[in-house]
């Protein structure tokens, strides 16, 4: 943006910020990859699609091995409220659906639909764009958000339609833009924001109207000049006295939802809480743009910008990447490796994970390729004890005493570790980040997270185990009470003296009435000229069968005499 | 092309428990310097005693125990140990005495709860609390600084009088040491002596016992240094010396001829070592910020009371360890409020 532009901005009353406590100053390494503009990656031959790629329920494929597919087509459509649809990132074959490496921490390989481009990358029918948007029905664009298959796009990947279904009792007074990128290296959202300021302001426009928000706030770092500058002109030029572009001081991690909350409202979001509970919404300016690309072009979640940093690749840049891409293939255009790479790294130094190998496809919630050198990611040194320096507990944002926690973690105490909020941790990495002991603190909670996890879940089997055998002791108990019962009802019957047997023993009236009906029947059956067989009036026939069957049975039984004797 | 994976963050901090323990040792040095200033060799003798015993001992120990040695003992932890017992220690301490202090402290106290980060109790008060319970006499034996001594030591008298408890020729032992100022003070109150009397003896400077107001000022120096550095915090050092200011103030106010002026609490005795160095030991103090605060005003009160009507003159030591006994309850029941809960509610159950 040239001098001129720039002082036409006008500059808005300085809002007030917050600030929460802890929290680190890093160096940012952000120059490294905001020297080029984002440029498109090359189409790559083959896509990737996994079929999870948010938090919910995995896709479902509608597609088969063999189709032909256009892009913006949608190829797995969302399973149950929790889930994401995705599209076919350009036009092609499906060519197998099954597994394939993903970018997981696990390092394992889920279900992916493989996409062999024709290089056509013809456009499917897609829907109309609704420029008129604000005389829309919310519910009208949620369902095209959750058609775009859009999710957060800053890290979270949680369905965004989900996020725009405010409840009745819960009204949305502030729509919370998410422009920090507080995390060093990233700048993908800073390159977004730069170079599509009027898309971002424009989503901007599309939720607050989804959300029923006054006003909406983008929560931008200091370290980010060009991009606040862009923002504002956008805002200005929109003439939109409704939306703000927030300067908030740099300190990692204000790019936290809770924290970047804090930071522009003041408020805090409450423990295990949402938001919308405090009656704020806050989405990614990556999600913005995407949502204002579904609404208003009719476009789905097919592409987005990905960073490729670090010492490790040759030219630092950011990329405009189709979804299902190979990092490899990024890394190539990004130059290549270079000698000194040590590490590769999806997401942020901070809370990335480790890459085992470049395989794997880029996803929605992939915002940046970090490939480190020794120097920048160094191996942490051996761990040695902790001593309660206490460093850890003023850098957690979160107000908790993480050397409490490494304690009961390590103790294997999880009820401690809870009394100890562990599940209030954001996983930052301050604390680990500051430890002089240099202690792996983030990994000893995730494991104690994940034990309390199982835990919880073996506690509910066991419970439901309890209930299910409760339920069967109860129904045989009551079986056994109704048999019972019957029982007695019958013998009641059988003991109660009818009027036929006035006088005697019942039990001998019973028999004796039982001998009058045998006898009855056989005066009856004789009367029909039907005789019982029995052994009187045999043939000589069968009387010599009679005999043979007698002789063969003594003969049987005799030896076995002869043996009992011995 | 295949990485390591490793878990996050992926950025180490420049801090190290070798740069802090390096950094707790550099700020001593002022204090040990003026202590050797005021004190004599002995107090040189004593350090460097200490600190060959306790590395060894550590190193030992450590082998026993299967552990590695090395990365052990470069966190310079033991060393540390080492120069806070020799510092509080009589400058002419017999040799044996400290090398049982420091296997008390390295080989009871710290190693066997399981070394660095285990221990319950600051292992070098707890080295010097053995002694001063077990022999008095040896411990309570200090030299008058050298400004007011008759007979200043040279190295060969202190190294003769450590290691061979021979006293320099021609001068018996009683000739030579001379009680604390906390001591005299206490001594003299107990003969019923007013503040106004006691004090106008030359052992007295501006403040607390010449020479030792000024070692206690290099301390201070000394913490002050730890404070910018980050190494510790305000919070312990402020309130165990405010609380102990305050306490001596009220009582000062009410009746200045029986109770010392407050800043000679400050400047006497280990009030200003035991406040920054000694108090602040993040392994055996609180870790809350508001149990610091609440564990260095106990100490501070402590101090002030068993001076005053207990049966020692100094008590920072004693009032140390019983507060590290309280460290981990005070923390319990100190827990700050966590982001996004209610005042007052520590946890969800």
């Amino acid at each position: 943006m040239d001098q001129a532009v720039r002082q036409t901005v006008p500059q808005p009353t300085r809002r007030r910020v917050w600030a929460f406590d802890g929290g680190l100053h890093l160096p940012d390494h952000k120059l490294e990859s905001t020297g080029r503009p984002v440029r498109p990656a090359a189409l790559p031959a083959r896509l990737w699609l996994p079929l999870q790629q948010h938090i919910g329920e995995p896709a479902q494929p509608v597609v088969s091995v063999g189709d032909l597919v256009l892009k913006g087509q949608l190829v797995a459509r969302p399973k149950g409220a929790v889930s994401a649809g995705i599209h076919a990132p350009t036009s092609g074959t499906i060519v197998a659906i099954g597994p394939h490496a993903i970018p997981h921490p696990s390092g394992l390989s889920a279900t992916c639909i493989e996409l062999a481009s024709d290089g056509r990358d013809a456009w499917a029918e897609l829907p109309a764009p609704w420029p008129d948007f604000a005389a829309r029905d919310p519910a009208e664009l949620r369902e095209r958000v959750r058609w775009a298959g859009i999710v957060g796009l800053g890290g979270a990947a949680f369905p965004s339609s989900l996020k725009l279904s405010p409840r009745a009792d819960q009204p949305i007074h502030t729509l919370v833009l998410n422009g920090a990128e507080c995390e060093p290296y990233i700048t993908c959202d800073d390159m977004l924001m730069r170079g599509h300021p009027d898309r971002v302001v424009e989503g901007a426009r599309v939720l607050r109207h989804v959300v029923g928000a006054g006003i909406v706030l983008i929560g931008i770092e200091d370290n980010k000049p060009e991009a606040i500058a862009a923002m504002r002109h956008a805002v200005a030029t929109a003439g939109d006295a409704r939306i703000e572009v927030v300067v908030i001081p740099t300190k990692y991690p204000s790019g936290g939802e809770k924290q970047l909350i804090r930071v522009l409202t003041g408020a805090e979001v409450p423990s295990h809480g949402i938001p919308a509970q405090i009656g704020v919404v806050c989405q990614n300016v990556a999600t913005a743009a995407a949502v204002a690309d579904a609404v208003v072009r009719g476009l789905p979640l097919i592409s987005r910008i990905v960073t490729l940093t670090g010492e490790g690749v040759a030219e630092p840049c950011n990329l405009e990447v189709l979804i299902g891409t190979p990092a490899r293939e990024l890394v190539a255009q990004a130059g290549g490796y270079t000698p000194r790479v040590a590490k590769l790294i999806l997401g942020g130094p901070m809370m990335g994970f480790a890459l085992p190998h470049d395989d794997v496809p880029i996803t929605k919630a992939a915002n940046c390729l970090l490939a480190p050198s020794r120097a920048e990611s160094p191996p942490p040194p051996a761990p040695l004890p902790c001593i309660r320096c206490g460093r850890c507990a003023e850098a957690c944002p979160v107000g908790l005493l993480p050397q409490q926690m490494y304690w009961w973690a390590r103790a294997k105490d999880l009820d401690k570790t809870q009394d100890y909020n562990l599940f209030d941790c954001i996983e930052c990495g301050c604390c680990a980040h500051v430890c002089p002991s240099h202690i792996p603190l983030v990994q000893y909670y995730r494991y104690a997270k994940t034990e309390a996890w199982a835990k919880e879940q073996e506690r509910r089997k066991a419970e439901q185990a309890r209930h299910r055998h409760e339920t069967r002791v109860a129904r045989l108990e009551r079986l056994e009470a109704e048999r019972k019962s019957k029982l007695r009802k019958k013998k009641e019957e059988l003991e109660t003296p009818t009027a036929d047997a006035p006088a005697g023993d019942p039990k001998k009236a019973a028999i004796q009435a039982a001998l009058e009906r045998a006898a009855a029947k056989k005066a009856a059956l004789a009367a029909q000229g039907v005789a019982p067989k029995n052994t009187e009036e045999l043939t000589p026939a069968q009387q010599r069968q009679v005999d043979a069957a007698d002789a063969r049975r003594q003969a049987a039984d005799a030896p076995v005499d002869a043996e009992s004797r011995d | 092309m295949r990485f390591p994976t490793l878990s996050s963050p992926h950025l180490t901090g420049p801090n190290s428990t070798t740069r802090v323990m390096a950094e707790v040792l550099l700020a001593l040095v002022p204090g040990i310097v003026a202590l050797a200033w005021y004190f004599g060799w002995g107090v040189v003798i004593n350090v460097a005693l200490a600190s060959v015993v306790a590395v060894a001992a550590e190193a030992a120990v450590l082998r026993l125990r299967g552990r590695p040695v090395g990365p052990a003992l470069s966190d310079l932890s033991a060393l540390v140990t080492a120069w806070l017992f020799a510092v509080s220690i009589p400058p002419t301490l017999p040799w044996w005495l400290t090398v049982v202090g420091i296997l008390f402290a390295i080989v009871l106290v710290k190693q066997l709860y399981g070394g660095i980060g285990h221990n319950p109790f600051n292992p070098a008060m707890a080295g010097y609390l053995l002694l001063l319970v077990s022999y008095p006499v040896q411990m309570t034996a200090w030299l008058p600084p050298t400004l007011l001594a008759d007979h200043v030591l040279s190295f060969q008298d202190a190294f003769a009088l450590i290691f061979l408890g021979t006293p320099p020729a021609g001068l018996a032992l009683d000739a030579i040491t001379q009680a604390t100022p906390l001591d005299v003070m206490r001594q003299k109150l107990d003969l019923n002596q007013m503040i106004s009397e006691i004090r106008q003896s030359p052992l007295w400077g501006d403040f607390g016992g010449r020479g030792w107001e000024w070692v206690g000022n290099w301390f201070l120096l000394g913490g002050l240094y730890l404070l910018a550095r980050r190494v510790i915090t305000w919070h312990i050092p402020a309130s165990m010396l405010g609380a102990m200011l305050v306490a001596a103030g009220v009582f000062w106010l009410a009746d200045p001829e029986t109770h010392p002026f407050p800043a000679f609490h400050l400047f006497s005795g280990g009030a200003i070592l035991g406040a920054f160095f000694i108090a602040t030991d993040p392994v055996t103090a609180c870790t809350t910020r508001k149990g610091q605060l609440i564990y260095g005003a106990l100490i501070g009160l402590l101090v002030f009371a068993i001076r005053s009507w207990g049966g020692y003159p100094d008590a920072v030591a004693f009032c140390v360890l019983l507060l590290n006994i309280a460290a981990p309850t005070i923390d319990h029941y100190t827990q700050p409020r966590v982001f996004g809960h209610a005042k007052g509610k520590t946890h969800d159950r």
